[in-house]
């Protein structure tokens, strides 16, 4: 399994890491008007609101855009698909998907979101990390 | 009438180090080697300069280029943020600068050891920058692997692959082989090679697509028309320049607007650009377009409206941007054949092209179109 780069939360992204380590997936929302933004920001551009509150996402998206990730020069222990997804909130997210290969994703890919855990590149720790998998059909 | 940087000042010196893997001194010492020789070719000293702008990325401080140049006093400094965009920003801030009288002979330097020293091209570090958290640790963390997530995009909805990129590197080496002072100089490739090369990112980029990573310095004089005309070498003017920098932008792409297949920044920059100058594609002669990789010049083709949406792969194929084309594109070779100088020697070679002293001279070159995506220029014979 590939190790991961713990993230250093800052001032403004610390609630959805906190999230990340109770397996809970958080967006942020404008307590005033109720407009999500992702990535975080410290003020609503939509009614620059300064209060904001988190919400937790359904889990569900479809795969916007992908790409296979290789380590530029050196050999990789295990490639890493990387998505840019739409979340069925209506935001984008970056994230990775597993449990699937290249030849799978397609755009529009129904896919979901699951909890893995990841050697730390950076940390003692190790890094839990939310990702995404193909859904099972709905029909 | 509106006020605008419509020719309001003009590039009237350029100079350039050699351009290498390993220069063997420092990024401070390039960049005083580069601003001298621009300075000398505008027929100045440097005691004339009295404003400087460069990358906020630089590492050369304004103060310490001063003392190696003999800059005895600068009245306006700036600097332009983030990556290879700063290429026109920096111009654009120096165009300003004359135009409106805060200083009269503007200095824009960018220099650095990037394949020797720190490479762009590897992995970024942990936790170096804010807003870096939501990439880093999903692995997404060089410059090549963000392009492509927005690349793949524009490559699904029109189909186009990998190969179809490769006719651009093909071109650019064709350039760069008969460019003395470029890297891959009397080095073409063929398609094959490209499709040859390894996966930087799959299955979008190759090897062969990406930009050099190098080491060198180069620098440019801008001061107002007036002044321009007594100088050493025959003024170019700035027609026109814009930048075009759109809200979601995060890092180092915009992931967060609603098409990524649609590069939004460029299609915005050309329409004020067109608009400032009063011209259009079919007015230039020749044309530099910042390539940190090989997809953005497919997509720039189109913002600029040199072909229509979907369009460029084929224009390409037909031959349009090489010499003697419709539309010569980066004929010194651009970053993947000649340097990658963060793009500012994209600039230096619209200017020679305008001067008419290239390496590889497009005839009758009256109009340049200098571009770096979301910001551009138009050169043109003062």
């Amino acid at each position: 399994m590939s190790s991961v780069i713990a993230p250093t939360p800052d001032g403004v992204d610390q609630y959805f890491w906190d999230g990340v380590a109770r397996k809970q997936f958080l967006l942020q929302q404008c307590s005033a008007c109720g407009a999500l933004r992702q990535p975080p920001a410290p003020m609503c551009a939509e009614c620059n609101a300064l209060e904001w509150e988190t919400r937790e996402a359904s889990g569900r998206a479809t795969v916007y855009s992908w790409i296979v990730s290789h380590h530029p020069t050196e050999p990789d222990a295990a490639p890493r698909i990387i998505a840019v997804l739409d979340l069925e909130e209506g935001v984008r997210f970056v994230t990775n998907l597993v449990e699937c290969t290249l030849e799978d994703v397609r755009f529009g890919l129904p896919v979901e979101l699951t909890w893995v855990e990841y050697p730390s590149m950076n940390r003692e720790a190790p890094q839990i990390l939310p990702q995404f998998r193909p859904a099972p059909s709905r029909d | 009438m509106a006020r605008s940087l419509h020719d309001q000042a003009s590039i009237v010196g350029i100079g350039q180090t050699e351009f290498s893997k390993n220069s063997g001194r420092s990024e401070l010492q390039l960049a005083a080697e580069a601003s001298l020789a621009a300075i000398r070719d505008a027929g100045l000293a440097p005691s004339d300069i009295d404003g400087m702008a460069t990358f906020t990325l630089d590492s050369s401080d304004e103060l310490l280029l001063m003392r190696a140049l003999g800059i005895q006093e600068v009245n306006y400094w700036s600097r332009a943020p983030f990556g290879g965009a700063g290429a026109n920003t920096t111009i654009m801030q120096a165009a300003a600068a004359v135009a409106s009288g805060a200083a009269k002979h503007m200095l824009v330097w960018r220099a650095f050891n990037e394949r020797s020293g720190h490479r762009f091209g590897q992995p970024q570090d942990p936790g170096t920058t804010v807003g870096w958290n939501w990439y880093l640790p999903f692995g997404l963390d060089t410059p090549a692997k963000i392009y492509s997530l927005t690349f793949q995009r524009y490559m699904d909805r029109y189909g186009f692959t990998n190969e179809d990129f490769g006719h651009y590197p093909v071109v650019a080496r064709k350039h760069a082989a008969t460019n003395p002072a470029a890297w891959f100089y009397e080095r073409p490739i063929t398609l094959q090679d490209h499709q040859d090369s390894r996966w930087i990112v799959e299955p979008i980029l190759r090897l062969l697509d990406c930009c050099q990573e190098s080491d060198g310095g180069v620098a440019l004089v801008i001061t107002t028309p007036e002044r321009a005309k007594d100088l050493a070498k025959p003024p170019v003017a700035i027609r026109g320049i814009v930048d075009s920098q759109l809200i979601h932008g995060h890092v180092m792409f915009n992931y967060y607007q609603d098409d990524l297949s649609r590069y939004e920044e460029n299609y915005r920059a050309a329409n004020r650009l067109w608009e400032m100058t009063g011209l259009g594609p079919a007015d230039m002669q020749v044309a530099t377009l910042y390539e940190n990789f090989s997809p953005i010049v497919f997509m720039q083709l189109e913002g600029y409206g040199f072909c229509e949406p979907g369009e460029s792969v084929d224009f390409v194929k037909e031959g349009h941007i090489e010499l003697g084309g419709q539309i010569p594109v980066n004929p010194h070779g651009g970053l993947l054949g000649e340097a990658y100088i963060h793009g500012v020697n994209n600039i230096l070679e619209g200017v020679r092209q305008i001067r008419g002293e290239a390496a590889n001279q497009v005839e009758g070159a009256e109009h340049a179109l200098v571009a770096g995506g979301r910001g551009g220029m138009v050169l043109g014979k003062a």
